[in-house]
């Protein structure tokens, strides 16, 4: 029985006791997956799994839960997914005995603008790709009668070749087998490559990057960790931490908002950047961030449900921060 | 209290903003003020119930709005006046200086630090390394330039209007 197959199986027998459980369906082309809520037996057929499945359907969750004739909510969720899953149950942000999770072993998902940037290159339109095959380590899209193969890993998601939990955690139900653990490189090449520049090269980036944000704020609505919902404080009229001036100074405060706010919580599910619609590299400053957390605290995000989150607490002796002696 | 000769060069003053503490370092900066230290005169106090008070976001707000330098003090760890308020502020601070870097702010423009209500000489010391560390650094750079629409789409879609269908984008839908 295919993972698929399976999952479908587990969601019809749990979806009686369940007011709609989110899953994917396939969007408004072949390149496009979609979430869907299942509320219905007739609905789970419309269900898909595969590398198109990008989106984090754990962002709805702490809207869902307030909603008054909504109990109890099923969930799909891939490795990244379930870590938030498990940070906000941590927080005590959602009712984890309200959601039943059916985990996934994910082989990573397709970045569309990383495909797209590669058929425009081959000399083909976007808009001509009609469909896509995953075959092992090859991506095949069909564009304008020709068929285009690429290596899976040229046009995955960039979080997906640093992953070490391509593996649903502390899922109530698993469908199919567990993927093996095989992260492709330590840290994100993005980062790498961004590191290797000056303080002085990389602030006249920034100051570049950030005046192309449209502060549509997509990059918070999308976030699973982004709960403030309506009382964001980079909203707010009081207090008033960013004005309505649309310059780089104050697009970059917003963004600088966003980080810390995600400070050990981020779990680098990298939704922000994917749903961001000028392609602002801010993944730079989340991974910078888990870095940290990682080096300072030897936290990692959403990994264990029974951790205390590092700002969260202290230590009278702190083990890795060298105070200065000045 | 404003005396500068011999504390630095004639330079011109910078902008440094100063998060202390209201029961430890502000009376530190007090009792050198007490003892007529020479202290250098960029800095501007903010006075803050407590260390564990200061959200890193208060620290950026200032970087980004023009501060040449932010320090930070507060009472010595173990010695909170509210018990552990200084241990949550060392975490997030110490997280601040190591994400600094990857902005392009110079994470030397940001110090945290610890200095008692009694330690005047200490406040002289500290107040005046950092004072002479961010005049060596100089003016911090702004962050210049709107946003993108303003300036570059706003050309590119007027030049567009005024081609109309002859534009790029339209052109490139025909196909």
């Amino acid at each position: 029985m295919s993972t698929l197959e399976q999952l479908k199986e587990q969601i019809r027998k749990a979806l009686p006791d369940l007011d709609v459980v989110i899953g994917w369906e396939q969007g408004y082309d072949a390149m496009h997956a979609t979430p869907l809520f299942i509320r219905t037996e007739e609905d789970i057929d419309r269900l898909i799994w595969s590398p198109l499945c990008v989106h984090s359907l754990g962002t709805y969750l702490t809207g869902l839960t307030k909603t008054p004739n909504v109990r109890k909510v099923g969930l799909v969720v891939k490795g990244c997914d379930s870590r938030a899953i498990v940070q906000l149950t941590q927080e005590r942000m959602i009712p984890r005995e309200n959601i039943v999770l059916f985990g996934v072993g994910c082989t990573g998902c397709l970045s569309h603008a990383r495909l797209e940037y590669k058929v425009e290159q081959g000399g083909h339109y976007v808009e001509d790709m009609h469909s896509i095959t995953f075959n092992g380590d090859k991506v095949e899209v069909a564009v304008n009668g020709d068929v285009e193969s690429f290596d899976f890993d040229t046009v995955c998601l960039e979080k997906c070749l640093t992953c070490r939990f391509p593996n649903a955690i502390a899922t109530e139900h698993f469908a199919g087998e567990q993927v093996p653990v095989a992260p492709k490189c330590e840290k994100a090449p993005s980062l790498e490559a961004f590191e290797k520049l000056s303080l002085e090269e990389r602030f006249a980036f920034w100051q570049d990057q950030m005046r192309r944000c449209v502060r549509c704020y997509a990059c918070r609505n999308t976030c699973p960790m982004c709960v403030c919902r309506d009382h964001c404080i980079s909203t707010s009229r009081n207090p008033h931490w960013v004005s309505q001036e649309t310059s780089s100074a104050e697009n970059f405060m917003f963004q600088m908002i966003h980080t810390m706010h995600l400070a050990g919580r981020c779990i680098e599910c990298g939704e922000c950047q994917r749903a961001c619609p000028v392609d602002l590299p801010i993944m730079l400053f989340r991974r910078t961030m888990v870095h940290a957390m990682k080096d300072t605290f030897g936290y990692i995000s959403g990994a264990d449900p029974e951790a205390t989150p590092p700002l969260l607490t202290f230590k009278v002796e702190e083990d890795n921060i060298k105070e200065r002696g000045w | 209290m404003s005396a500068r000769n011999g504390v630095l060069s004639d330079t011109r003053e910078l902008r440094v903003v100063g998060f202390l503490c209201n029961w430890c370092s502000y009376g530190g900066a007090d009792t050198a003020g007490v003892a007529r230290f020479e202290q250098p005169t960029d800095l501007r106090i903010i006075r803050v119930p407590c260390s564990g008070r200061i959200d890193p976001l208060f620290i950026m707000r200032a970087l980004v709005s023009g501060a040449d330098g932010v320090l930070v003090s507060g009472c010595h760890p173990r010695d909170c006046h509210y018990a552990e308020g200084n241990y949550y502020a060392r975490r997030r601070l110490e997280l601040l200086k190591q994400f600094l870097p990857i902005t392009g702010i110079d994470p030397q423009r940001f110090e945290y630090t610890w200095v008692s209500a009694s330690e005047g000489a200490r406040w002289q010391e500290v107040v005046t390394k950092f004072t002479n560390r961010i005049h060596e650094l100089g003016p911090a750079p702004r962050m210049q330039g709107g946003s993108g629409y303003d300036e570059l789409c706003l050309k590119q879609i007027e030049e567009g209007v005024k081609q109309g269908p002859a534009c790029p984008c339209h052109k490139e839908r025909a196909l």
